[in-house]
């Protein structure tokens, strides 16, 4: 089981950096893969020598002398469309993307239930409404939809808690309680918005925004927040027996949900707070990498990870090349591919186990 | 050694256990027997502190239960429940891993492989190892679950209605496992609703009625027969079991037919 799995890993490592380097030279305007590849270890080898010229700046120097790079074959406007604008696009596709599914593979662990995705106990509602009061009041959005998100977990942790310890069915219906709540404020907002389509298309979840700085903020919370969750995979796979085998097991179970709450908590606020509300990734991914890899979350988290920032970008590159000049929202197209896709999933698992 | 001390416990402001005191050995089966609801469940939760106690003491080899982390306690204590079911496609030897939770540290060591082979060898399910957990019989998975509490290396071992839901062959196989961990020097203590299997099985009984101890001692002390009816309310007759050298407790039912005379 644990070996098939690590090659799976490895397979799915090489998939994303193609599926990165393909959607970064796939736009309107076409570059051919091979001046991609060329601008983006231009782009590498520069970010490295930054680094290096402010720890070791005598070496670097000398680096610098035998002159490393690749002999420019490129046009400027090349450069700036490779590197400051398709490839911050394509890597916080890849982030969102891993955060969502990651964050879902973990909630479904955790919580034991096949439906649970990112935003089931009510963090994109949090968010949407953070959001919605940001466009209505002219805030920054990226932080207030942040804010709305991760209020929301602390305040349905707070209401599921009884004498120290969290139940999970109570946590799933108080999350889909308060999220009830918060999206009909959200409802309200965009009825008395004067601008009612920003909300909604910002609700439909999109990476037009993408820059740099996005990508810098967030791949630091997601990145971190990922690897830390993984360390509770092992956790995850006991409590999956019960939680009383749990503990019997050792295992602090309380404990371990609250960490892994506020860990999805994180990467998911950080994804949504710059892509919006992009459904399906966090539910699908994961079903589908269990389904391939098995439920062991030593595996099953980064092969989710992986799965859904390749996935993502794939949607991605569609929705913004499919119509001309015009951008689809990314939670479009992740629900019309991924969908049919999950259902062919599903009824070839069913045959396979009633053969 | 295991040490129990007054101990009451319970859900809320319900008491399921009144001041039970107990003793378990190196050695011993000590087989807890009881109706349903009598607190049998109750004191094996106490003894792990998945429930706290409301007051009195569990003692492990001298230290108080209430002054150890749980990973310390399932170094020393394994717990087997009645047959779970597992749906989850986990292989048997993921499962058995299992057991090596409170001793890993990241992933798991050389040694930690080695002792979860030797405790599936122990249970006769190493041939096991790479099958899924979803496809096995009640036996087999009840056997898995033991060569995970093996791999605890636990010093006491505690089974809640271990056979229950078992055929009769699985049911002595799951038995006699038991007493051999027990004669290499582990703290078996056994719920058991068979009372003939504990007969024959436990060194000592403990008979619990309503969350009281009213009876604790050999199986000749404990399971006379007006014991048995205060406890579980029905007539029986209790006779010495010559084949098995125990004691064979039969209930006193009137006869459904009258076809025999």
């Amino acid at each position: 089981m644990a070996k098939p799995g690590k090659s799976v890993i490895l397979i799915l490592a090489l998939l994303l950096l193609a599926a990165i380097i393909s959607n970064t030279a796939i736009g309107s305007t076409s570059i051919s893969p091979d001046i991609t590849t060329k601008i983006l270890v231009t782009e590498i080898i520069n970010g490295v020598l930054d680094i290096t010229e402010k720890i070791f700046p005598s070496a670097t120097a000398k680096i610098l002398m035998a002159n490393p790079f690749i002999e420019k074959t490129w046009t400027d406007s090349q450069e700036v469309i490779i590197s400051d604008i398709r490839l911050p696009r394509v890597l916080l596709a890849a982030l969102v993307g891993a955060a969502l599914s990651t964050a879902g593979c973990a909630m479904q662990g955790l919580l034991k239930n096949p439906m649970a995705d990112p935003y089931i106990i009510g963090m994109s509602s949090g968010a949407a409404l953070g959001a919605s009061l940001a466009f209505l009041l002219l805030l920054p959005v990226q932080l207030l939809s942040f804010i709305g998100a991760v209020i929301t977990i602390f305040v349905v942790y707070n209401i599921s808690k009884i004498g120290g310890k969290v139940p999970v069915d109570t946590l799933l219906l108080s999350g889909i309680a308060v999220g009830s709540l918060l999206a009909a404020l959200t409802s309200l907002i965009i009825f008395i918005s004067h601008s009612p389509h920003q909300i909604i298309f910002w609700l439909m979840g999109g990476l037009w925004t993408a820059n740099w700085d996005k990508v810098k903020i967030t791949s630091v919370m997601i990145i971190f927040g990922i690897l830390v969750l993984y360390r509770f995979a092992w956790s995850l796979n006991v409590m999956l027996l019960g939680e009383e085998q749990a503990q019997y097991l050792g295992i602090n179970i309380e404990q371990v949900k609250r960490y892994v709450l506020v860990l999805s908590a994180l990467v998911t606020a950080a994804a949504v707070s710059v892509s919006g509300i992009i459904g399906f990734v966090g539910l699908i991914i994961p079903h589908i990498m269990r389904i391939i890899v098995g439920p062991d979350h030593r595996i099953l988290f980064p092969a989710s990870t992986l799965m859904g920032a390749v996935f993502l970008v794939l949607c991605d590159t569609f929705s913004r090349t499919i119509i001309d000049s015009v951008e689809l929202p990314v939670g479009i197209v992740t629900a019309m591919f991924g969908a049919p896709f999950f259902i062919y999933l599903l009824r070839k698992r069913r045959q396979s186990l009633y053969a | 050694m295991l040490e129990i001390r007054d101990l009451s416990a319970g859900y809320g402001h319900r008491h399921v256990l009144e001041h039970i005191s107990l003793k378990a050995s190196e050695g011993e089966v000590v087989g807890i027997i009881g109706s349903n609801g009598s607190g049998k469940t109750t004191l094996l939760k106490t003894i792990t502190k998945v429930l706290e106690p409301i007051s009195g003491t569990v003692l492990i080899d001298g230290t108080n239960v209430n002054e150890m982390q749980s990973k310390e306690i399932a170094k020393k204590v394994a717990v087997v429940s009645q047959v779970i079911s597992i749906n989850f496609e986990f292989t048997v030897e993921d499962i058995v891993l299992m057991g090596r939770t409170p001793y890993i540290k990241g992933s798991e060591t050389v040694e930690d492989i080695n002792i979860v082979r030797d405790a599936m060898e122990k249970t006769n399910t190493l041939f096991l190892k790479d099958r899924l957990i979803t496809q096995l019989s009640g036996g087999e998975l009840q056997r898995v679950i033991i060569a995970r509490a093996f791999a605890q290396n636990p010093k006491i071992l505690l089974l809640d209605e271990p056979t229950s839901h078992l055929d009769i062959t699985n049911q002595i196989d799951i038995l006699n496992l038991i007493k051999n961990a027990s004669r290499k020097g582990m703290v078996v203590v056994a719920v058991i609703h068979d009372l003939n299997l504990a007969a024959y099985y436990c060194d000592k009984i403990c008979l619990l009625q309503d969350g009281k101890l009213i009876s604790a001692g050999t199986p000749e002390q404990v399971l006379t027969s007006s014991n048995i009816e205060r406890a579980f309310n029905i007539t029986v007759k209790v006779i010495p079991n010559e084949i098995t050298n125990s004691l064979y407790v039969i209930p006193v039912l009137e006869p459904l037919h009258d076809t025999l005379h």
